[in-house]
C-alpha cells in the first residue's frame, strides 16, 4: 500500500515534469511569454475566485451546521451563560465582517479581471471613504470593548464574603483539592513544608516543627555521608553532594525563620481543612459561588474548566484565583445530554511535559441536599487535624 | 549555491568564494537568505506533517514516522510523547523565526530596499554578509538540536520557564533547550545587524527625488519592520540570557518555590511571569515583524497587477506606522489568564482592539484598489489576493481573542492555533510566495512557470484553509493545544470526542495535501533557476526602480548614473497617459499633477 503510494507520487512528479516540457515546447512554438497572461488564463482565475468563494462560504455554513459550537453543552455556570451570550454577539459581528469583506474581495477579483481595451479606473484616494472605514470600525470596536470589559470586570472582581473557598494544587501530572473546612478559611502553606505526610505544605506549628527536625536530620545524614572516610565518590558526585548540602542548609535556615515567624493562632484555619488525595474528584455544590485559589509545585499549569467557561494558570511561587458559580448539577446535565457517562472536567491547558494531555481532574456538581450529606461526612472524618 | 550560474560573466573579477559564499552584494545575500529559508521552511513543514499524522491517527503505527524518527523517537511507528512536544516546538520556532522573520525580511528587505530606492547596495555590505552568516549559523544550530539524544527543546516555541529552565521537568529542557537559546541569541544578533542596516539604508541612501512619501509601500513596510525588530529583539535577547543564567548559573530570575522530580529547589523570589512579559514584549511586535513585510509586498503586487494605484497611499503608510506603534503596547493580551492583574488586562484589551482599526483600513484599501481594476492574474497576484483573504479571516477571530472576557475559555485552545496560523502563518507565507513569484525574474533573470504557479496557488489556498478553518471548531469545542491526543475526552464526553477525532482527520489529510502541493513550487522554483525562459527587463510593467536595472546582476545595480525619481510609484492607468504605467523615473509632463 505504502509502496503504491510512493510510486504514485513519483509518477506524479514525472508526469508534471513531462507536462512542463510539453508546455514549454508549445510555448516556444506559439511564441507565448510567461509574463504575458492571456485573456483565457485571466478569465479562468477570475472564475475560480468566484467558485472558491462559493465553496469557501458553503463549507463554512456546512461546518457551522454540523459542528456548531464544537459540541459544547450549554454553559454550566452563571458566569458561563454571560460568556456564551457575549461570545454569540461577537461571533455575529465577526462573521458579518468575514462574509462582507471576503465576499467583496472575491467578487471584485471575479469581476474586474483584465479585458482587452478596458482601462482600470484611476482612483488614488478619497478622504471621505477612508474616514468612513476608520470611524465605523472604531464605533463597533468601542461597543465590543465596553461590553467585553464590563463582563471581564465582573468575572475578575472579588467574590462574595460567603463564597466557598477551595484550593487546587497542581503538579506534573495531577491535581489535588483542598477544601477550606467549616470556617471557610484555608490554612497557611509553604512549599518548604512539603513532604510525604503533608503533600500541600500546610503550615501549622506542628508541621513546621516536624519539618525542621526532618531537615536537620537529612542534613546530618548527608554530612555524615560526605565526611565518612570510607566512602569514595567521583569528583562529580562529590561536587553535586556539596551543592545539595549547601542548598539544604539554606532551606533549613529559612525553615527556622518560618518557625520563628509562625503565629500559633493561625493553626486553627488549617486544622479543619480537608486535603483529598491527588486525583480525587472535585465536588461542588450547585448555585453556590466558589472562590478557587491555585498553586503549582513544579512548573506552570493551567486549570481549564471548559463547561464552566473558566480558566486560570497555576504558577509556581504565586497564588492565582478564579471564581464561578456552578448552575447545573452533573445529574441534570447527564439527563439533558442523554449521556450517562458525561462528566464535568478540569483539564491542564498549559504545556507541562510528556503527560500533559492526561493531566485532568473530574468535577462533580451535586444538588444542595447531596452536597450537605457529603460535606458532613468529610468534616467528620477527613480534616487535616485528623 | 551555484544558483546564479548564468551570471558567470560578471562585470567584476571575482572568485567563487567572494561571489557566491561571502558575498557583500545585497542581491546575492538576498538569494542566500531565500534558499536557507526555503530549506528551513521545508524542514518545519515536514515536522508539522509528522505531528499531524499523530493527531489524525493517534494509535496507528506509521512507517513514515518511524522512517524519520527511528526507534529512538517513534518505536514501532508510534510517536514518543516527549518528541511530539519537540516537533511542535521546533515547528513553531523555525516557522516564526527562521522562515518568516529571517527568511522573509532577509530575502526581500535585502533585495528590494536598495533596488527600489535607487541605491548601489546596502549601507554596509560587510554587516549584511555578517547578518546572513549569523543567520546561517543559528539555523545550523537549531537543526542540529533536532538530532541530539535528549531531543530538541520541547517547551513550546514560547519556552515558558520553569518548564524550559528545569531539565528534570522534561528531556528537551536539557541540552536541546541550551542549543535553542544559543541559536536564538545568534539569530537575534543577525536580525539586529540586518535591521540596523535596513534602517540606515532607507534613511540615507535614497536616490535623488526619492522622498519618503515617494517610497513604495514595500520599503515602508520593511523600514517599520526593521525599527520594530531593533526595538523589540533586544528584550528577547535579555530574556534568553536571564534564562540561560537560571539554567546554568543558579540564579532565580524566573524560579521560585519549586519542587521538581522530588527535589526541593532553594530558588526563591523569581517570577515566571517576568519571563512572559519579556518574551511577549518581543513576541507581539514579532507578529508584525512577520506580517508587515508580507503586507508591503502584497500592496506592491496588487497595485501593479490591478493596474491601479494603491488606494489611500498615505493612509496605508499611516496604518503601517500605527500598527507598528500599537504593537508595542499590546503584549499583555497573551497573558490575560496567567495571573496578571486583571486591571492591567483591561488596558491591554483596549490597546489590542485598537489595532483592528488600522488593520481594517488596510483591508478596505486593498478592496478599493481591486474595485474597477484591470486585474492581471500572475501567480504573484493570486497569492497577494489570497493574503488579503487570510488576513481578513484570521484577523476577525483576533477580535474574540483580544477580548479578555472571551479569551478565558478559548485561551490556549485550537481557536488560538487557528487564529494565528491563518492571520500570521498563511498570510505571511502567501506574502512570501507572492514575492517570490513576482520578483523571481529580478532575482534569477528567468521566469517561473505560470501554469504551475496557478496549480500551486489553488492547491495551497484550498489545503491551507482546509487545515486551519476546521481548527476553529476544534477550539470552540475547547480542545487544548499541544495535546498528544484527545483520549481524555473519551472519559467525560464521548460525543465531543468523536467530533474532535473527525475534525482532526480532516485537518491532517489537508495538511498532507498542502505539504505535497509545495513540491510543485519547489520543482518550479529550482527548475526555473536553470531552465526557465529568460526574463525581460520589466516583465510585469511595473513602475518601481528595480525594473530599470539590467536583467544581468551587476555590482552597483545600475550601469551608469543612478536613476532620478520624479513621481510616486503608483501611476498605473493614469488618465491622459498613453501607457497604463509610468515608471518613477519619467518626469512629470507639463501640467501633470503628482497624484
Amino acid at each position: 500500500m505504502k509502496f503504491i503510494a510512493l510510486i504514485v507520487i513519483v509518477l506524479g512528479i514525472i508526469a508534471v515534469a513531462q507536462l512542463m516540457r510539453v508546455y514549454e515546447l508549445t510555448s516556444k512554438l506559439r511564441n507565448r511569454k510567461e509574463e504575458e497572461i492571456e485573456l483565457r488564463d485571466n478569465k479562468m482565475n477570475a472564475n475560480l475566485m468566484l467558485l472558491f468563494m462559493f465553496v469557501f462560504f458553503g463549507s463554512f455554513l456546512w461546518m457551522v451546521a454540523r459542528y456548531g459550537n464544537g459540541g459544547n453543552p450549554v454553559a454550566a455556570s452563571v458566569e458561563g451563560v454571560g460568556y456564551d451570550n457575549l461570545m454569540a454577539l461577537n461571533m455575529v459581528i465577526i462573521i458579518f465582517v468575514f462574509f462582507l469583506t471576503n465576499g467583496l474581495l472575491f467578487f471584485f477579483a471575479y469581476k474586474y479581471y483584465k479585458r482587452p481595451g478596458v482601462k482600470a479606473y484611476w482612483y488614488p484616494h478619497n478622504n471621505k471613504l477612508e474616514l468612513l472605514w476608520t470611524v465605523v470600525p472604531s464605533i463597533v470596536l468601542a461597543v465590543i470593548i465596553i461590553l467585553g470589559l464590563r463582563n471581564w470586570n465582573e468575572r475578575t472582581s472579588a467574590s462574595g464574603e460567603d463564597a466557598i473557598r477551595v484550593e487546587l494544587y497542581s503538579k506534573q501530572f495531577d491535581w489535588t483539592v483542598r477544601y477550606a473546612g467549616e470556617d471557610n478559611v484555608l490554612g497557611k502553606f509553604d512549599y518548604k513544608l512539603i513532604n510525604g505526610n503533608n503533600p500541600l505544605g500546610i503550615a501549622t506549628t506542628a508541621t513546621i516543627a516536624n519539618r525542621v527536625v526532618e531537615m536537620d536530620s537529612t542534613i546530618k545524614a548527608l554530612e555524615a555521608r560526605i565526611n565518612n572516610p570510607e566512602n569514595v565518590f567521583s569528583v562529580e558526585a562529590f561536587a553535586k553532594m556539596k551543592k545539595d548540602l549547601a542548598s539544604k542548609e539554606r532551606i533549613y535556615q529559612r525553615l527556622v525563620q518560618l518557625k520563628n515567624l509562625h503565629n500559633q493562632e493561625d493553626d486553627v484555619y488549617a486544622y479543619d481543612d480537608i486535603v483529598k488525595p491527588s486525583n480525587t474528584k472535585l465536588i461542588l455544590c450547585v448555585g453556590k459561588e466558589y472562590e478557587f485559589t491555585f498553586r503549582a509545585e513544579d512548573i506552570i499549569h493551567s486549570a481549564f474548566f471548559p463547561h464552566f467557561r473558566a480558566q486560570m494558570n497555576t504558577v509556581p511561587g504565586m497564588v492565582t484565583r478564579l471564581k464561578f458559580t456552578p448552575s447545573i448539577t452533573t445529574k441534570e446535565m447527564r439527563k439533558n445530554l442523554n449521556d450517562d457517562n458525561f462528566s464535568y472536567i478540569l483539564m491542564c491547558n498549559k504545556i507541562c511535559g510528556a503527560s500533559h494531555s492526561n493531566m485532568k481532574l473530574y468535577v462533580e456538581v451535586l444538588d444542595e441536599a447531596e452536597y450537605n450529606e457529603w460535606w458532613k461526612a468529610e468534616i467528620a472524618e477527613n480534616t487535616f487535624k485528623n | 549555491m551555484a544558483a546564479g550560474a548564468h551570471e558567470a560573466h560578471g562585470h567584476h573579477e571575482e572568485n567563487f568564494v567572494s561571489k557566491y559564499i561571502f558575498s557583500h552584494d545585497h542581491k546575492m545575500i538576498s538569494k542566500q537568505f531565500l534558499l536557507t529559508a526555503i530549506f528551513m521552511g521545508v524542514v518545519a513543514m515536514l515536522l508539522s506533517i509528522l505531528f499531524r499524522i499523530q493527531l489524525g491517527w493517534p494509535e496507528e503505527s506509521s512507517d513514515f514516522l518511524h522512517a524519520f524518527l527511528g526507534d529512538r523517537w517513534a518505536p514501532d511507528g508510534i510517536l514518543d510523547r516527549n518528541m511530539y512536544l519537540g516537533l511542535v516546538t521546533m515547528h513553531g520556532t523555525i516557522m516564526v523565526f527562521f522562515l518568516l522573520t529571517g527568511g522573509l525580511s532577509g530575502t526581500f528587505s535585502n533585495l528590494l530596499i536598495p533596488l527600489q530606492l535607487g541605491a548601489r547596495d546596502m549601507a554596509s555590505g560587510f554587516l549584511n554578509m555578517l547578518s546572513y552568516w549569523m543567520f546561517f549559523l543559528s539555523s545550523a544550530i537549531m537543526i542540529a538540536s533536532l538530532l541530539i539524544e535528549t531531543g530538541p527543546a520541547m517547551a513550546g516555541w514560547t519556552i515558558y520557564p520553569p518548564l524550559s529552565a528545569l531539565p528534570q521537568a522534561m528531556p528537551g529542557s536539557g541540552l536541546g533547550m541550551t542549543m535553542w537559546l544559543v541559536s536564538m541569541a545568534i539569530f537575534i544578533a543577525s536580525s539586529l545587524i540586518g535591521s540596523l542596516n535596513y534602517i540606515v539604508t532607507v534613511l540615507n541612501l535614497r536616490t535623488k527625488g526619492m522622498h519618503m512619501t515617494r517610497m513604495p509601500l514595500t520599503v515602508w513596510a520593511f523600514f517599520v519592520t526593521a525599527v520594530l525588530g531593533v526595538l523589540s529583539f533586544p528584550v528577547l535577547f535579555s530574556a534568553a540570557l536571564l534564562l540561560l543564567m537560571d539554567r546554568l548559573m543558579g540564579t532565580s530570575f524566573f524560579l521560585s518555590d519549586i519542587i521538581v522530580g522530588g527535589e526541593m529547589l532553594d530558588n526563591t523570589g523569581g517570577s515566571p511571569l517576568l519571563f512572559q512579559h519579556l518574551f511577549w514584549f518581543l513576541g507581539h511586535p514579532e507578529v508584525y515583524i512577520v506580517l508587515l513585510p508580507a503586507l508591503g509586498l502584497s500592496s506592491e503586487i496588487i497595485s501593479t497587477n490591478a493596474r491601479k494605484p494603491i488606494f489611500g497611499y498615505r493612509a496605508m503608510i499611516g496604518s503601517i506606522l500605527a500598527i507598528g506603534f500599537l504593537s508595542f503596547i499590546v503584549w499583555g493580551h497573551h497573558m490575560f489568564i496567567t495571573g496578571m492583574n486583571p486591571f492591567l488586562g483591561s488596558v491591554f484589551v483596549f490597546t489590542t482592539l485598537l489595532i483592528a482599526i488600522p488593520s481594517a483600513v488596510k483591508v478596505f484599501n486593498y478592496l478599493t484598489t481591486l474595485w474597477k481594476g484591470s486585474i492581471v492574474y500572475t501567480p504573484g497576484m493570486l497569492f497577494a489576493i489570497g493574503l488579503v483573504s487570510t488576513f481578513i479571516t484570521g484577523g476577525v477571530t483576533g477580535i474574540i481573542l483580544a477580548d479578555s472576557a472571551l479569551d478565558i475559555a478559548v485561551h490556549d485552545t485550537y481557536f488560538v492555533v487557528a487564529h494565528f496560523h491563518v492571520v500570521m502563518g498563511l498570510s505571511a507565507v502567501f506574502g512570501m510566495f507572492a514575492g517570490v513569484y513576482h520578483w523571481f525574474p529580478k532575482m534569477y533573470g528567468r521566469m517561473m512557470n505560470t501554469r504551475l504557479g496557478y496549480i500551486h496557488f489553488w492547491t495551497t489556498i484550498v489545503s491551507g484553509y482546509g487545515v486551519f478553518f476546521p481548527m476553529h471548531f476544534v477550539g470552540i469545542a475547547g480542545a487544548p493545544r499541544r495535546y498528544y491526543d484527545y483520549s481524555v475526552y473519551e472519559g467525560f464526553d464521548a460525543n465531543q470526542f468523536e467530533l474532535i477525532v473527525e475534525l482532526n482527520v480532516v485537518i491532517s489529510i489537508f495538511a498532507i495535501l498542502g505539504g505535497l502541493a509545495q513540491i510543485i513550487f519547489l520543482y518550479n522554483f529550482f527548475y526555473s533557476i536553470y531552465r526557465g525562459p529568460v526574463a525581460v527587463q520589466n516583465p510585469w510593467k511595473s513602475n518601481t526602480l528595480e525594473w530599470t536595472t539590467p536583467v544581468e546582476h551587476i555590482h552597483g545595480n545600475w550601469p551608469g548614473e543612478l536613476p532620478e525619481v520624479h513621481r510616486w510609484p503608483y501611476d498605473y492607468s493614469k488618465p491622459g497617459a498613453d501607457s497604463d504605467f509610468i515608471p518613477q523615473t519619467v518626469p512629470l509632463a507639463d501640467g501633470e499633477e503628482e497624484h
